[in-house]
């Protein structure tokens, strides 16, 4: 049977919702006008005034932020509650520029805590698990957000923080851990290490994982499943938006659940900036309309994904996003075609090579060049050169009808590509442009 | 009567087969012939040495890829025309060779040996059987 965390609102209907939506952020746009000086000027720039919203029919009237505001406006300048009622931060990695420094009140951490909450609930947690955070505890979001979930449930957590995979292996073994949370390239090293180790499936504790803050691809998902003995659960989020919990899978495993009474969901087209129709392809867009210390209104995540409102099995009504192709950041323009990691995983894993892999791309001869580098596996070896040629071949022509362009395959030494133990470091880029 | 081959795949840069020498000298591991086969991307190294089963898992322990063939050793004269007459028993019993090597040497200097890939290495034996070859087992090799 379906568990909650908080059935009344998870489930509550569509109308309900809309009509908590439009009260949050009516309020919300009325607590930014008074107190974030960077964002009242945005919307005194664009002719609005908190009386031009009403309800969330209101909302594409607002001015975007982006991250480029976040830049602008480090570190106070979007900061919406004296520093004296603010109890925490956190920041991002900053690999794309600057470091971006998100501020929370206990009630920020509270809501926060809730959706990770909600997530853990939503992947078969109980108060009887023993949940093993293996996300970086510090700055980073994931350790410390799931962290707080897991309390909320009341299960008994461990936290193992990112790194030191015999420590984590130990740990789960012997206190018998049964819901592992991490990045999912750092589950999918475990899980290598699990089976270098001699363990299968059943010798193994665990029963559940919750793999967030990158990207992957179904195929990888089935790979960690089937070697950990365990069914994975997408969960999502943004330090900009207060941590992993905006949106995260139930037991349909079929999209995550936006938690929407306290995040406003909208796809647009990142080049017109106009809202598309649900179902489209499209930037996602988010409204905290509950968060007090950090109040992003119409933040650009840069992530490109869909929406829909079709029924859930599994019972909850909030809005389902598709797993996004991966951030608009992470997106390689390679002669001229879009082309994200997340395809290439696909590829790779189909082709029944491992999800260890990286992607470099150079310019030779005013040409961009794709070179994706595959460790060599015990399963895709064989003493026939022809056979071994073969597929790699295949391989090239899976890439090619996938991505639309020709890339090249490097089959690398195992071990030779570094493990990762939060976000993976995929593509290198070296084109000088 | 087949002897075990390693097969070990090897990264197409400068300096991946020594990595693989030196793992082999730091376990003793002796090594009676060897082979490459390069493509344009990749090699496959060939070896058989004295202790197959060791040296395998010592290569895998040490982050290679590496997997065992059955080859046919067979023990030739080292004189002219040696080795074509033991293709004329191949040929007799039309047995597919997809690769072969040679070491010669060792405490006996009169001989020389050859390993076999073949497409089907029980059919091949049974074939080559009561033809005078002398064919070495996994005991001989650790012996030469």
């Amino acid at each position: 049977m379906e568990r909650y965390y908080q059935k009344d609102i998870e489930c509550a209907p569509y109308e309900e919702i809309r009509k908590i939506q439009s009260e949050k952020l009516v309020k919300q746009v009325k607590h930014v006008w008074d107190n974030v000086p960077y964002y009242r000027k945005k919307m005194e720039e664009k002719g609005v005034t908190p009386d031009d919203i009403k309800s969330v029919d209101d909302l594409h009237k607002l001015p975007f932020l982006s991250k480029k505001d976040l830049r602008d406006a480090y570190p106070y300048g979007l900061l919406g509650k004296p520093l004296s009622e603010c109890v925490r931060i956190h920041s991002t990695s900053g690999t794309t520029g600057k470091r971006v420094v998100a501020y929370y009140t206990q009630h920020d951490v509270d809501l926060w805590e809730d959706c990770c909450a909600r997530a853990i609930v939503a992947a078969g947690g109980t108060n009887e698990d023993v949940i093993q955070v293996a996300y970086g505890y510090g700055l980073f979001t994931g350790g410390m957000g799931i962290h707080g979930g897991s309390h909320k449930v009341g299960s008994l957590t461990i936290p193992a923080s990112s790194g030191n995979t015999d420590r984590q292996i130990m740990f789960i073994n012997d206190l018998s851990a049964t819901i592992l949370c991490c990045t999912p390239s750092y589950a999918a090293y475990l899980a290598e290490r699990f089976k270098e180790l001699g363990y299968g499936p059943d010798d193994i504790s665990l029963k559940a994982g919750i793999f967030g803050a990158e990207a992957w691809s179904e195929e990888m998902r089935a790979d960690i499943e089937k070697t950990l003995g365990i069914k994975a659960y997408d969960i999502y989020g943004l330090t900009e938006l207060s941590g992993p919990g905006v949106a995260f899978e139930c037991s349909a495993q079929n999209g995550m659940h936006i938690n929407e009474d306290h995040f406003i969901a909208e796809i647009i087209d990142p080049d017109t900036e106009e809202v598309l129709p649900e179902g489209s392809q499209g930037e996602l867009v988010f409204t905290a309309v509950d968060k007090e210390a950090f109040p992003m209104i119409r933040y650009r995540t840069r992530d490109i994904c869909k929406l829909t409102r079709e029924k859930c099995s599994c019972g909850r009504t909030h809005v389902r996003m598709a797993k996004p192709m991966g951030r608009s950041d992470d997106m390689l323009i390679i002669r001229g075609v879009n082309v994200f990691p997340s395809q290439i995983e696909t590829v790779l894993l189909n082709n029944g090579y491992a999800a260890n892999y990286q992607i470099v791309v150079d310019r030779v001869n005013n040409t961009d060049t794709l070179d994706v580098q595959v460790e060599m596996t015990p399963e895709m070896f064989t003493d026939n050169v022809g056979e071994v040629e073969e597929r790699q071949k295949k391989l090239v022509e899976g890439l090619k009808s996938m991505l639309g362009i020709k890339a090249k395959v490097s089959l690398l030494a195992p071990k030779s590509i570094a493990r990762s133990e939060g976000k993976a470091v995929r593509v290198i880029d070296k084109r000088k442009i | 009567m087949s002897v075990m081959q390693i097969s070990v795949f090897l990264e197409n840069k400068p300096g991946t087969l020594k990595k693989m020498t030196s793992v082999l000298a730091a376990h003793k591991i002796d090594l009676r012939a060897t082979s490459l086969a390069e493509t344009k991307d990749f090699g496959i190294a060939r070896l058989v040495v004295d202790d197959a089963l060791s040296a395998v898992n010592t290569l895998k322990e040490n982050n290679f890829v590496a997997s065992l063939t059955p080859v046919l050793a067979m023990e030739i004269s080292d004189e002219t025309g040696g080795l074509d007459q033991l293709l004329t028993y191949f040929d007799e019993a039309k047995v597919n060779i997809e690769y072969m090597y040679a070491f010669s040497g060792g405490s006996n200097a009169k001989h020389a040996y050859m390993i076999f890939r073949v497409s089907d290495t029980n059919a091949a034996e049974a074939k080559l059987a009561g033809k005078g070859i002398k064919m070495l087992t996994q005991e001989d090799l650790a012996q030469i």
